[in-house]
């Protein structure tokens, strides 16, 4: 399914990239922002859909480890006093970590059971960030996180997110293709056949789990540096949830699906919430019609459509 | 992060008591979840904006009755149906004719619902705190050794095990609770003889969202009624759920004496991370049995 756009994605990307490169020079502060915060939610959303999408785990709390990423970040710059770039790696680090013990306890139940358990596990997380008001901040959260100066200023951290996530991109989408990646997505359409065959299912589970954690955590960094704060609500269940319908409103069984709904979603509540405080109305009401006339997503929705055009020129199924 | 250091036994009483009386609402919102998780297979997040309204209905109820006595038993009386009302609707125009996707897709489904309801009690009673007056004859402190806390937690503690008995009877010596039992085994074998089993879900669904509000009427002299305040409540409702066995009443009751207990007496043993115990409970339990206590009927 994922063959045929292989290559066909790459020029329309690259030339995206190049735009988003010369964009801020046009951008007022607000805008760029904004596109910034785009790139964080997506990269986190894109972390997900890696063992929702192509794992087909039911990863319900992502949220901790974005969550955990930033707090990490942002804890080791302000509270252990060492420098930015020390934080930027302890904060992914930190949440693979996370991942690796939450995996391991949670990777051998299946399904709606893994999801629960992981929730919990994720609560816990939660409610000690959430109460550790020596450290953590309680639910203050953490502000005011110092950056260095090429990436202090909006233009800086903004071309800092860009990068970064870029970066996290390129590797997802090789990692995707991998054998690996393969391998993950023949445990998610057929785990019996694929311990069958000699995969060790659990093993992959958990590598993509700790995969997905590191780069929801490299997505929690760039939100510290975005933003300069951490706070509770990051590891809170309704974030997690709020990335998983970026990931459907996209489409999660497409490559890049995730970060166009994180796209629509952040754009929808920025512009939503200046001239009307039911923002939650509008995107439930979007939720719905989406799950109902949407299933795969909007990108999935464009994709079946080419296919479908595809089809019809070339004279039947390819 | 200091230890609490003088335990005396009428604080560890009390202490109990309060935890008994979260374990009745915790139970009556889980059971009513755990139902129609059980039968329908929907994992409702929803469930906790019905707990909500409910506690919001009743605020409206019993100011309607201008408070006191009167007004608090109309509350608990109408508050349930209203919320039944509203939940019957949702079934027939939304749920009963999604009952096929996976669950993954019913669960946004619902968190999409919750996310409307949410904004609907916004609309309705706005942002400001609430609460219902108790009854006079709540008020006073509890009996026994004079402890600080209102008889309304003895009254609590008490109809926690009448709604399970009275949950049990339904489930077990009446036709529909017959028929839905037979349903969460087997809905086909049982549409195939004859049985109308969509109605048997809805039935069920507003059963369960009965119970929902119904917590949220009995709790709403206790607390401060308040917008988020179904967030916290409907991950408590699911874990509960989870650790007493899907679909399994007598579970939720486990699950919620497990939640509220520990609750209750982890805030004595340390104050400051009262909240993480409970949590810490339910990993245990998942680490151990990771399918639950009890049974499930899945």
């Amino acid at each position: 399914m994922n063959k045929n756009v292989h290559g066909k994605e790459f020029w329309p990307v690259l030339i995206l990239f190049i735009l988003l490169l010369i964009l801020p020079l046009f951008l007022t502060r607000f805008y760029i922002y904004l596109l910034a915060l785009i790139f964080v939610s997506g990269l986190a959303a894109m972390s997900l859909n890696l063992v929702l999408g192509y794992g087909g785990i039911y990863q319900f709390h992502h949220a901790v480890f974005y969550g955990v990423g930033a707090y990490g970040a942002a804890l080791t710059i302000t509270k252990l006093g060492y420098s930015p770039w020390i934080g930027f790696l302890v904060g992914p680090l930190l949440a693979a970590f996370l991942s690796l013990v939450m995996g391991a306890i949670c990777v051998r139940l299946s399904k709606l059971y893994f999801g629960m358990l992981q929730i919990s596990l994720g609560s816990l997380v939660w409610a000690i960030v959430y109460r550790w008001y020596s450290f953590t901040g309680g639910d203050d959260g953490i502000h005011g996180v110092s950056m260095p100066a090429l990436i202090g200023s909006t233009k800086g951290s903004y071309y800092f997110a860009l990068l970064v996530t870029g970066a996290c991109l390129m590797t997802m989408y090789f990692i995707v293709k991998s054998p690996f990646g393969s391998t993950l997505q023949g445990i998610r359409d057929n785990p019996v056949r694929s311990e069958a065959v000699g995969v060790n299912v659990r093993l992959h589970q958990l590598a993509a789990l700790v995969i997905a954690g590191f780069f929801a955590g490299v997505a929690g960094v760039l939100f510290v540096v975005v933003d300069n704060s951490a706070f509770p609500d990051m590891l809170f269940w309704t974030l997690s949830l709020e990335i998983l319908i970026m990931c459907l409103l996209g489409g999660w069984l497409t490559f890049l699906g995730p970060m166009l709904g994180a796209a629509i979603m952040v754009a929808l509540r920025t512009f939503a919430s200046t001239f009307t405080e039911y923002w939650t109305l509008i995107q439930g009401i979007i939720l719905m019609l989406v799950i109902i006339f949407l299933p795969e997503g909007v990108l999935g929705y464009v994709n079946a459509k080419f296919r479908q055009f595809g089809d019809v020129t070339s004279g039947g199924k390819a | 992060m200091e230890f609490s250091s003088s335990i005396c036994p009428p604080e560890i009483l009390c202490q109990i008591l309060v935890g008994l009386s979260r374990t009745t609402i915790l139970f009556i919102v889980a059971s009513g979840l755990t139902l129609i998780l059980g039968v329908l297979r929907i994992p409702n997040i929803a469930h906790g904006s019905l707990y909500m309204i409910g506690a919001f209905i009743a605020f409206s109820v019993s100011k309607w009755f201008g408070g006191g006595a009167t007004g608090f038993w109309m509350a608990v009386a109408l508050a349930p149906f209203a919320v039944a009302l509203i939940s019957l609707v949702v079934e027939r125009g939304i749920f009963a004719h999604l009952y096929e996707r996976e669950h993954l897709m019913l669960l946004l489904l619902t968190f999409s619902l919750a996310l409307i309801l949410g904004d609907l009690v916004k609309m309705v009673w706005g942002g400001e705190y609430r609460t219902v007056q108790l009854p006079g004859s709540f008020k006073g402190p509890v009996p026994l050794a004079s402890l600080p806390i209102p008889i309304y937690n003895l009254f609590l503690v008490v109809i926690g095990p009448v709604v399970a008995l009275g949950l049990w009877l339904l489930a077990n010596k009446t036709k529909i609770g017959k028929i839905s039992r037979a349903a969460a085994v087997d809905r086909e074998m049982v549409g195939a003889v004859g049985v109308n089993v969509s109605w048997v879900f809805a039935i069920v669904f507003v059963i369960g969202c009965f119970l929902a509000g119904m917590g949220g009427a009995l709790v709403s002299p206790i607390v401060n009624i308040t917008l988020g305040m179904d967030h916290t409540l409907i991950i408590e409702a699911f874990l509960i759920v989870i650790i007493g066995g899907l679909g399994n009443v007598w579970g939720a009751l486990l699950g919620a004496l497990i939640f509220g207990l520990t609750q209750s007496l982890g805030i004595l043993i340390w104050p400051q991370f009262g909240i993480v115990f409970p949590y810490a409970a339910v990993v245990t339990v998942l680490i151990f049995r990771p399918t639950g206590l009890l049974k499930s009927t899945w």
